[in-house]
């Protein structure tokens, strides 16, 4: 139900994941009023002078317009309704550098509103504006990028600047030499300036996926990574902006890392701008799926930043940011150890309430993976972290919930923590998310679910209470989720060390269900399937009945995976099945006794014992087979 | 007449310190251009200078303006002894600002230009002047002088900080630094850039 989402398919092709910042249609407002606003005469005595008038009488004209509101909606629309936009628009087709700079002033103010933007766009403005930037006039060049970066907020104005050539030429703007200086020449100012608009300009055009590889291939990537190592917050924070943006793309990731931006990524962290920290950490943290960008992050000393601005918890946009980074870095356990020095866990705990979902989701993401080491488990319980993870299970944010049932799941491997999570019906509001309608809902808390029965006192009976708990886990084996499968036979194996639930289980079919499953490819899947298989053996008649529903053939070949837990699990489950002769039989036509033979030598000891083990059952079934044939 | 090499070595040092913007062989190229035009014209006192209608042909050749007006005044500020006639000094340091003057320097000779009786304030007569064909579609209805007429109270309304009526020095220059546009805000009278 979920892996398909309802939009068009041009959509998500176009858009990237961010949210459009006006993806909507623009709302047309109440136009119900007869009274024209005072401004409406102004404009459009004005407006005559546009139309009608020489270039002097036009610029004295375009400089009078702006004495108007023009941040106000019903100058901008008065502009609009009057007609005026088309000549403001036919204005910058001319070749009158004033009269282009003074109609640009007009446009890049009142193209802040939503309708005005798009009536540009419908009246051609963007291609004209795209050609300006060929101007050599500098100042001519920055208010026409700065117009287009303000008009480029919807998709099809975007598709417009990239069909017109616009992503090369603003890429161009970038390429000039004055970065680095300190000290500029007015003509270097001038030349930042320009790069400043064309990064703005860059930015709003990044929002779609298809300009984000045109700024690529135009060669943007070394020019943004230049501008990076310069020190005005005013350029950094579009350049990195727009890097951040382009982030979800791997290869902007892969330059990212070797172009050597981290390190300045992580130097602004300690920028005095919120808006330039918080692109910074947006921007590790969508690169930090990456392993090697994790190690740069930590070499170039950016955990000791990302975990002081915890402390900012007023800007929300900014903590979500921060959190995130910390979440996708702590996935390396070098980055866990040293977030331990500066207390992060401590941290993270105290803002697990009164959040907003979007920060609490990478909050509990970074607490999960943080749990790599057990120290911090044990920290978690001592700040009373425990209390509201547990609450978070109740939710109903996907995203959050897979976050919070890992947190959860991981803490639980500590006794001590288990006992409060089990206390608190911790384990059943876990199992109540199996009848989560999302996959990756269902799986997290499966493989949640696992720690918690190793770790639980009476586990057997903790399971029992769960009514009807055995049979909805028995039944999502159904499922088609290759994910969901592997987490629930983890889950059952933990089930089935319990006698009176393997009972339980077997009565609501385990067996079939596990046997009809066999035939997979998929290692994760097989190992699992096959620890389940082994501890379902021990129980009745299932392992004659595993037999009988097909399920040790497929086994057998499970032997030729290059994955040595998927020996060692296959090579047990084959051991247990082998007590039934029928089995052995199988077993040996498929060619099993070779394959086991290769493992017996192994250096895991279960894996030895196993494979002897079953491969002594074949042998003694085959001699008491002989024995019997020829007396 | 050409002048001597040791008359032109001192009028290239004076010129080199008072026109600012040119160096000692842009000035002497000036001068050369100088002797040029004034050798091709067939004015008995072209000797000595250029007279208003070599200039405004050269005005229109080397940098295509076009309006007689303007041109007029342009040579009346350049003609800063006002014997109607530029020479070689007044030419090259004329040229210094007109070419390559800061901004303070270009509004003291915009304000300069437009000033048309020199009274040290642009009037509303003399803006409606300046501006009196710089409506190209006059709807027909209506009175062509009126559409000028309102065009000049809103440069006023624009540029007349202190509310008199008429435009001063200081009210122009705050205008200008406020808005660059309006540095030729009643027609052109520098060079184009193109």
């Amino acid at each position: 139900i979920f892996s398909k989402t309802s939009c068009r398919f041009e959509d998500i092709s176009e858009s990237s994941s961010e949210t459009e910042e006006d993806e909507e249609q623009p709302v047309r407002h109440q136009e119900g009023n007869t009274d024209l606003p005072s401004e409406y005469w102004g404009i459009q005595k004005l407006a005559k002078y546009l139309k009608g008038g020489n270039p002097t009488a036009t610029v004295i004209a375009l400089c009078s317009m702006r004495d108007f509101n023009l941040a106000q909606e019903t100058c901008q629309l008065a502009i609009r309704d009057i007609g005026c936009l088309e000549v403001l628009i036919n204005l910058l087709d001319t070749e009158e550098i004033k009269c282009q700079i003074g109609s640009l002033k007009i446009l890049k103010e009142i193209s802040q509103n939503t309708l005005i933007r798009h009536a540009i766009a419908d009246l051609g403005g963007l291609q004209i504006m795209v050609k300006i930037l060929d101007s050599p006039d500098k100042d001519l060049k920055c208010l026409a990028a700065e117009t287009i970066a303000n008009v480029a907020r919807f998709k099809q104005a975007r598709r417009t600047v990239r069909q017109h050539g616009g992503i090369k030429r603003l890429v161009g703007l970038l390429d000039c030499i004055a970065v680095g200086s300190t000290r500029l020449t007015p003509s270097q100012a001038k030349d930042t300036e320009i790069a400043r608009c064309g990064a703005l300009a860059l930015w709003s055009c990044s929002k779609s996926i298809k300009n984000k590889e045109a700024i690529r291939k135009a060669g943007g990537i070394p020019l943004l990574a230049r501008w990076l190592k310069c020190s005005h917050a005013n350029i950094l924070t579009p350049v990195v902006g727009t890097l951040q943006e382009c982030a979800s793309e791997p290869s902007y990731r892969l330059a990212i890392r070797t172009e050597g931006m981290i390190e300045n990524l992580v130097k602004n962290l300690s920028s005095e701008h919120e808006e330039l920290q918080m692109h910074c950490a947006s921007a590790i943290f969508k690169c930090a799926e990456d392993k090697e960008t994790r190690d740069l992050v930590r070499q170039h000393g950016g955990l000791q930043p990302l975990s002081v601005l915890l402390g900012n918890s007023v800007n929300k946009q900014l903590l979500a940011a921060v959190t995130g980074a910390i979440w996708k870095c702590a996935i390396s356990g070098e980055n866990v150890s040293k977030f331990r020095e500066y207390k992060v866990v401590e941290a993270l705990v105290e803002l697990l309430t009164d959040q907003p979902e979007e920060v609490l989701v990478n909050i509990v993401g970074a607490l999960g993976e943080c749990c790599q080491e057990p120290i911090n488990r044990t920290i978690i319980r001592k700040c009373g972290g425990i209390p509201p993870l547990v609450k978070l299970l109740t939710g109903t944010d996907q995203a959050l919930l897979v976050n919070v049932t890992k947190a959860v799941g991981a803490c639980a491997t500590e006794p001590e923590n288990m006992m409060i999570i089990d206390h608190l019906d911790g384990v059943r509001l876990l199992w109540s998310l199996l009848k989560n309608p999302n996959p990756d809902v269902q799986a997290s808390a499966a493989w949640a679910i696992c720690p918690c029965i190793e770790n639980a006192k009476d586990a057997g009976e903790m399971v029992r209470s769960f009514v009807g708990g055995l049979e909805l886990i028995v039944n999502l084996l159904k499922s088609k989720n290759k994910e969901v499968l592997a987490s629930v036979c983890a889950a059952i194996t933990n089930i089935a060390k319990d006698e009176e639930n393997l009972a339980v289980i077997t009565d609501h079919g385990v067996v079939p269900l596990l046997s009809r499953l066999a035939n997979t490819n998929n290692d994760k899947l097989r190992r699992h399937l096959a620890e389940a298989i082994s501890h379902c053996c021990l129980w009745g008649s299932n392992r004659v009945t595993f037999g009988e529903t097909k399920a040790v053939a497929p086994l057998v070949r499970y032997l030729k995976s290059n994955d040595p837990s998927v020996h060692r699990a296959t090579a047990q489950a084959l051991y247990q099945l082998s007590e039934d002769p029928n089995n052995c039989i199988t077993m040996h036509e498929n060619g099993v006794v070779k394959l086991l033979l290769a493992m017996v030598g192994s250096t895991d000891e279960t894996l030895q014992e196993a494979a002897a083990g079953c491969i002594a059952n074949i042998r003694r079934l085959a001699l008491a087979t002989e024995k019997a044939k020829y007396g | 007449a050409a002048m001597s090499r040791k008359r032109l070595q001192q009028l290239v040092d004076a010129l080199g310190r008072s026109a600012r913007h040119f160096n000692k062989s842009e000035v002497e190229c000036l001068i050369k251009l100088f002797d040029t035009l004034v050798a091709k014209s067939s004015n008995r006192f072209a000797a000595v200078g250029f007279d208003r209608n070599m200039f405004r042909d050269t005005l229109h050749s080397a940098f295509g303006m076009t309006d007689d007006m303007i041109m007029d005044r342009v040579f009346r500020t350049f003609d800063r002894d006002n014997d109607s006639c530029i020479n070689v000094v007044e030419w090259v340091e004329g040229l210094s600002v007109f070419l390559r003057g800061t901004l303070e320097e270009k509004i003291k000779y915009c304000f300069e230009v437009y000033d048309l009786n020199g009274d040290g304030y642009i009037s509303r007569e003399e803006m409606f002047q300046m501006l009196k064909n710089s409506l190209l579609k006059q709807p027909s209805e209506e009175d062509p002088d009126e559409g000028i007429k309102d065009l000049v109270d809103i440069a006023l309304k624009k540029m007349d900080y202190d509310r008199d009526g008429k435009l001063s020095f200081m009210d122009f220059e705050k205008a200008v630094r406020d808005e660059n546009l309006l540095l030729e805000a009643f027609g052109p009278c520098l060079p184009d850039i193109k």
